[in-house]
């Protein structure tokens, strides 16, 4: 089963271009560019790639608080992203909902969500929409190892089996739910089981490993737009930093970022992958990461000259049409 | 006295209550922090750090949960209905969508519909309102929509020294009472007394006491109304400032009174206008008091739209200083 290497090459570009948005986000964060509540998605980079190469612009996704590498991933603009994050009323969302929010439903991203769990249910509903216009599309959903506890995760999942909808709930275990870890949190000792108890099959993967989500994710993904109801993905991989900036991470065991950095980096695996297969050389990821910098760079830069918004914006876009004699 | 913040002032006032009585227990997510992890077990004590400590001392009674809101509730809620009395923390009011069914048609109603032989005494906690550039989500006041669901009582406290002695009364009490804290107050600071104390509930705090306007405002806009205040007494104005601190139940008394003696209202609440707060005291003064008023009674609140994030339009949404003294400014035109 080999890649089309226009599809590697896109794989990584993308990987490449979460990775450093997200370490410039924090950079910017620490200077005081970036206001409100950030969380950052460095490491787990291969589970947005991987489950997106899958989908087209009429599929959906949506996500959670930390959802800056599922909207790259699903083809948000980098720099609307990146000056929504400022702030500013030129951002994807006009300044209105910030990292938490980031959303372009032109691009089938139903948004990031501040709720945790919130977009479960909602992903079942664009999922019922594509059985009942009979359109091949597939809904997906991403959770974390903590939003799978909340009911409303329980309830859309359920649901997804009644309505035989082309949902895909993709888990991402990254092994903490802000410092709880999952081995408190989930309470059987098998949350793929758990998952799979409610009647759909799911397929795990090392989300360390693009090649790995890609395969469970196009299982997953074919299941699924095949009519056959819901699927899951399960994959395992660490966030390299705090739950948000200046998270402490006393849940931390020695050596276990040091460990995640080192021995668990998808870009690395990608590259050593590519090393071993001579499907893409060097010179191709490095001109790739090249580019990258240079336009993360170019959107910080955009971002900072880009227009703020005024107090009348404050009211605008609250309803369509919404009239009421004053 | 010693000065502390008002995030200290709740942690104190929850050691202390703790250390009374057996039956208080606190739960939440990450009110210990940490559970279950390689790390350090206990070392969070909740996201704002209000439940510093407390698993140190009583490991039993500091519980962490998943991120289950409406079990949260309803295990509190089923804990007090079975005589204990917990306090758990919902880390964001926003997230009471999530448990809304637990407190509105479970906690607050038992009493009325059993006839009213149970008690529930649970207290839930929630760090309230705007001010961080968190957005719709993550900003809402929500006191002013949980005031309206008769059944509980509703806290809103101003500054450390009312939040502890607040706290303390909301464990006490026999009813379920929801707290909410400022959560841009959690840094400031006020002199609080380390010995225990209560402050009853429907008992309103003269701020500023003045005989031009009667100024009436909740929770991070008390500060903010009585740094107005302040500035327009050098102008020669001058206000009550009635901080009601339990918005159920209402010191109405206070209120009236006050307006009856300047004949001038302004109300100032974070929340957007329609059926909240401003409105209710408004109505308030209107139905009693309207033989008194000189002027149109004001209302400052935020506009009915939800926060927004970026800086400056979060800052143009709440409302600051400059409309604060327009609206006092307006009823004295
Ligand atoms: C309903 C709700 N409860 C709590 C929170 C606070 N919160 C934000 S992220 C988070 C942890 C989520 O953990 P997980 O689902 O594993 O995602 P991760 O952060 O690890 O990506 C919590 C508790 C929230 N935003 N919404
Ligand atoms: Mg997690």
């Amino acid at each position: 089963m080999s890649i089309p290497k226009e599809t590697l090459l896109h794989a990584y570009r993308t990987m490449k271009t979460i990775r450093e948005f997200e370490e410039r986000v924090n950079a910017e964060i620490m200077n005081g560019q970036i206001p409100g509540f950030t969380h950052l998605y460095t490491g787990q980079e291969a589970n947005a790639v991987g489950v997106c190469a899958h989908l087209d612009e009429s599929d959906t996704i949506i996500s959670t608080h930390r959802g800056h590498g599922h909207c790259i991933a699903k083809g948000a603009e980098v720099s609307g992203m990146m000056k929504e994050l400022f702030g500013s009323s030129e951002g994807l969302c006009k300044g209105k909902g910030g990292s938490m929010h980031v959303a372009d439903i032109d691009k089938g991203i139903l948004g990031a969500n501040g709720i945790v769990a919130g977009g479960p249910p909602i992903s079942v509903g664009s999922a019922l929409a594509a059985k009942i216009r009979k359109n091949g599309k597939v809904a997906v959903s991403f959770s974390g190892d903590g939003s799978v506890n909340q009911g409303t995760c329980f309830e859309a999942m359920n649901m997804a089996v009644v309505l035989q909808a082309p949902a895909v709930f993709v888990i991402e275990n990254n092994y903490y739910s802000e410092h709880t870890s999952i081995n408190y949190a989930v309470g059987c000792d098998d949350l793929k089981a758990r998952t799979e108890a409610f009647g759909f099959p799911v397929f795990v993967a090392d989300g360390a490993d693009f090649f790995a989500v890609h395969e469970a994710a196009g299982k997953a993904i074919a299941h699924a737009r095949a009519g056959n109801g819901p699927a899951g993905v399960f994959a395992e991989q660490g966030r390299y930093h705090g739950h948000f900036v200046g998270d402490p991470q006393a849940y931390r065991a020695e050596g276990e970022l040091e460990d995640l950095r080192e021995n668990h980096c998808p870009l690395k695996n990608f590259r050593a992958r590519m090393a071993e297969t001579g499907e893409l050389s060097e010179a191709e990821l490095d001109a790739i990461d090249a580019e990258v910098m240079a336009e993360i760079e170019q959107s910080v830069t955009d971002a900072k000259a880009a227009a703020r918004p005024t107090a009348e914006q404050v009211t605008e876009d609250v309803y369509i049409q919404y009239t009421a004699t004053a | 006295m010693p000065e502390k913040t008002m995030r200290d002032a709740i942690n104190e006032a929850l050691h202390q209550a703790m250390e009374q009585d057996d039956s208080v227990f606190v739960i939440g997510e990450d009110v210990a922090g940490c559970s279950g992890s390689a790390g350090d077990v206990g070392a969070v004590g909740g996201v704002f750090g209000v439940t510093e400590g407390i698993y140190h001392r009583w490991p039993d009674r500091c519980i962490d949960t998943p991120i289950s809101e409406s079990a949260i509730v309803g295990a509190a809620a089923g804990a007090a209905l079975v005589g204990m009395r917990p306090v758990a923390e919902i880390m964001f009011a926003d997230f009471i969508g999530v448990c809304m069914d637990q407190i509105v048609n479970q906690m607050a109603k038992f009493r009325y519909m059993f006839g009213g032989k149970s008690r529930c005494p649970a207290v839930i906690r929630f760090s309230s309102g705007g001010g961080f550039s968190a957005a719709g989500q993550h900003s809402q006041a929500m006191y002013q929509v949980m005031t309206s669901f008769p059944g509980l009582k509703v806290v809103v406290p101003s500054n450390a020294y009312d939040a502890k002695g607040l706290m303390l009364s909301a464990i006490q009490d026999d009813d379920p009472v929801l707290f909410f804290e400022p959560k841009i107050l959690y840094q400031e600071t006020a002199e609080v007394p380390d010995e225990i104390y209560t402050i009853p509930f429907g008992e309103a705090n003269f701020v500023r006491e003045g005989d031009d306007v009667t100024v009436v405002a909740f929770g991070q806009m008390v500060p903010k109304a009585a740094a107005v205040i302040d500035a327009l007494g050098e102008e020669g104005i001058s206000c009550d400032l009635i901080d009601p601190r339990t918005t159920s139940p209402l010191d109405e008394n206070a209120i009236l009174e006050s307006v009856e003696a300047t004949g001038r209202l302004v109300i100032v609440d974070e929340a957007p206008p329609r059926c909240g707060l401003t409105a209710d005291i408004a109505g308030l003064a209107a139905d009693k008091a309207f033989s008194s008023l000189k002027a149109p009674i004001k209302q400052v609140s935020a506009p009915h739209s939800p926060t927004p994030f970026s800086p400056e339009l979060e800052a143009a949404y709440l409302p600051d200083a400059e409309k604060i003294t327009a609206a006092i400014k307006a009823t004295l035109a």
